[in-house]
């Protein structure tokens, strides 16, 4: 928990989102909010359908029914301004998928130039601090390729904070990291969510989700099957689902 | 060069071995021209044909049914029908269909002289295949690295010029390499329509001169050379463009 924050009002609302692909339903009947400063966590068994409910408030994928709204903004209007959801939402991914030919530093900075068109010597002061932040300093010119996982990671964060992001979405972040690095990256996020990011994050590391959650959501098949904050959700679930996966990976 | 000049001279007269562009200021400048005329034609036409092969790629991952389609008959019919006779196609059968121009004395010309034909028939032709060679590169770029892009706000268009073709082209460049001498070797082809290049200029100093054997090998010579000049510039671009840490 994160006693001490003062929890805003709704950023992320889903509203009975439906997901299927071909007539696999993925998700089904999904309704949360995420409040402004809120750290939400989604856990549940792989194949669920958590990537599929972050790449939707994304827009990376379309939803099948009901709505989800992003700061006011309509994900699923087909009159959908990407841009705008976009910079508003930031997204880490399991796999990193940082640049490949681009430096650290220039993974960092290519969007705010590219896509928000700002002064470079601005973006590249900022990067610069970003990079420190995740504590990267002096990797600034390494490429992807000559970084550990747990590195490319951190510069993945920096790039998605770059953009001023009002969301932070991860999606198991630290599934593809040895134990070690696992840490780093984790230390970062938290030091995000204490800040006051907002963060919906996806993750298998229920000590981490107790710890740093103002919420936590169990999926599974698709369905919310229980909600609450952590130490009640992992105190005492009340479903016998809950029950049955939590002692399987704790 | 006076010396080189003398010894080509000698070695004609003594030993009826006549690399006349050695030594007579005519046929050597009539060769320059048609090296020159090579090397120009190769220049632009490597351009011209990058760029069909961009836009092929790009029309071809277009939403549209319709794009896509098109672009398959076009790399179809230019990778399977022989480049001379696509020449000729143009040349004689596109040009006589185009109205003719006036020109600045007040004669009619064709709006798209032989050089011009050349150009653009070297182009469609090497392009076509640039399309598949930029196509396979795409594809190889995967999905997530462009999922990436999309999440930071890049537009398509954005994405393609700044994460997706830099990446393809590293993947492609050995194909397109292969592609690009290809080319060049076809634009001897131009002789054809009268487009005065390195061939053309050889046969003009041959016919005169009666130095066929001489030429020949002087023409070898000549390709072999402006085709290691190509390949160590796209070695070098090669190595320019490794990334550290990464194998594409
Ligand atoms: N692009 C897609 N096309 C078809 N099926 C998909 C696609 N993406 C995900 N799925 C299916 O949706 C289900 C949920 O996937 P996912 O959201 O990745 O689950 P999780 O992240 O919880 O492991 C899986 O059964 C998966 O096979
Ligand atoms: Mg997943």
């Amino acid at each position: 928990m994160n006693p001490g924050h003062v929890l805003g009002a709704p950023i992320v609302v889903l509203n009975r989102v439906e997901k299927r692909f071909g007539d696999n339903p993925v998700l089904r009947d999904v309704s949360f909010s995420v409040a402004r400063g809120e750290c939400v966590c989604v856990i549940g068994p792989s194949g669920s359908g958590k990537s599929t409910l972050l790449r939707a408030i994304n827009a990376l994928v379309p939803i099948s029914a009901g709505s989800i709204a992003v700061d006011g903004i309509e994900v699923n209007d087909p009159k959908l301004d990407k841009l705008a959801l976009r910079r508003r939402v930031g997204i880490v991914f399991q796999q990193y998928n940082l640049f490949p030919h681009k430096t650290a530093l220039d993974n960092v900075m290519m969007a705010p130039i590219h896509v928000l068109k700002e002064n470079p010597a601005e973006v590249e002061a900022r990067a610069r601090a970003l990079i420190a932040k995740v504590r990267l300093t002096g990797k600034e010119a390494a490429y992807p390729g000559e970084l550990s996982g747990g590195q490319q990671q951190r510069v993945a964060i920096a790039r998605a904070l770059a953009m001023n992001p009002k969301v932070m979405l991860f999606d198991e972040v630290t599934a593809a990291l040895d134990p070690e690095t696992k840490k780093e990256v984790l230390v970062t996020v938290r030091e995000l969510a204490a800040e006051g990011m907002t963060c919906l994050l996806v993750t298998h590391e229920m000590g981490f989700a107790r710890e740093v959650a103002d919420h936590v959501y169990f999926t599974e098949d698709g369905v919310i099957v229980e909600h609450g904050p952590p130490a009640e959700f992992f105190g005492s679930p009340k479903q016998a689902r809950t029950r049955a996966f939590l002692d399987q990976v704790l | 060069m006076d010396g080189t000049a003398d010894f080509f001279r000698w070695l004609a007269e003594a030993h009826r071995i006549d690399v006349s562009i050695a030594y007579d200021p005519l046929d050597r400048k009539r060769f320059l021209i048609g090296l020159w005329t090579t090397i120009w034609l190769s220049g632009v036409c490597i351009g011209s044909s990058i760029l069909v092969g961009l836009i092929g790629a790009w029309l071809h991952g277009a939403r549209s049914a319709a794009a896509r389609g098109a672009v398959q008959v076009f790399v179809q019919f230019f990778r399977n029908t022989p480049p001379l006779v696509q020449l000729a196609f143009f040349y004689f059968a596109v040009s006589a269909a185009l109205p003719p121009v006036t020109d600045r004395f007040g004669a009619s010309v064709p709006l798209i002289d032989n050089v011009g034909w050349a150009i653009v028939s070297f182009s469609l032709f090497a392009g076509a295949f640039n399309v598949e060679i930029f196509r396979s590169g795409i594809e190889a770029v995967p999905r997530a690295t462009v999922e990436a892009a999309e999440s930071l706000g890049y537009t398509r268009l954005a994405a393609y010029r700044h994460v997706v073709l830099p990446l393809a082209f590293r993947v492609c460049l050995p194909a397109l390499g292969n592609n690009l001498v290809n080319l060049v070797k076809t634009t001897t082809l131009a002789y054809a329509i009268g487009v005065p290049e390195l061939l053309y200029a050889a046969s003009q100093v041959w016919s005169e001169v009666f130095n066929v054997r001489e030429m020949m090998v002087v023409l070898l010579l000549t390709y072999v050379a402006l085709v290691a000049v190509l390949v160590h510039g796209l070695r070098r671009w090669e190595r320019a463009m490794r990334i550290p840490g990464y194998s594409a």
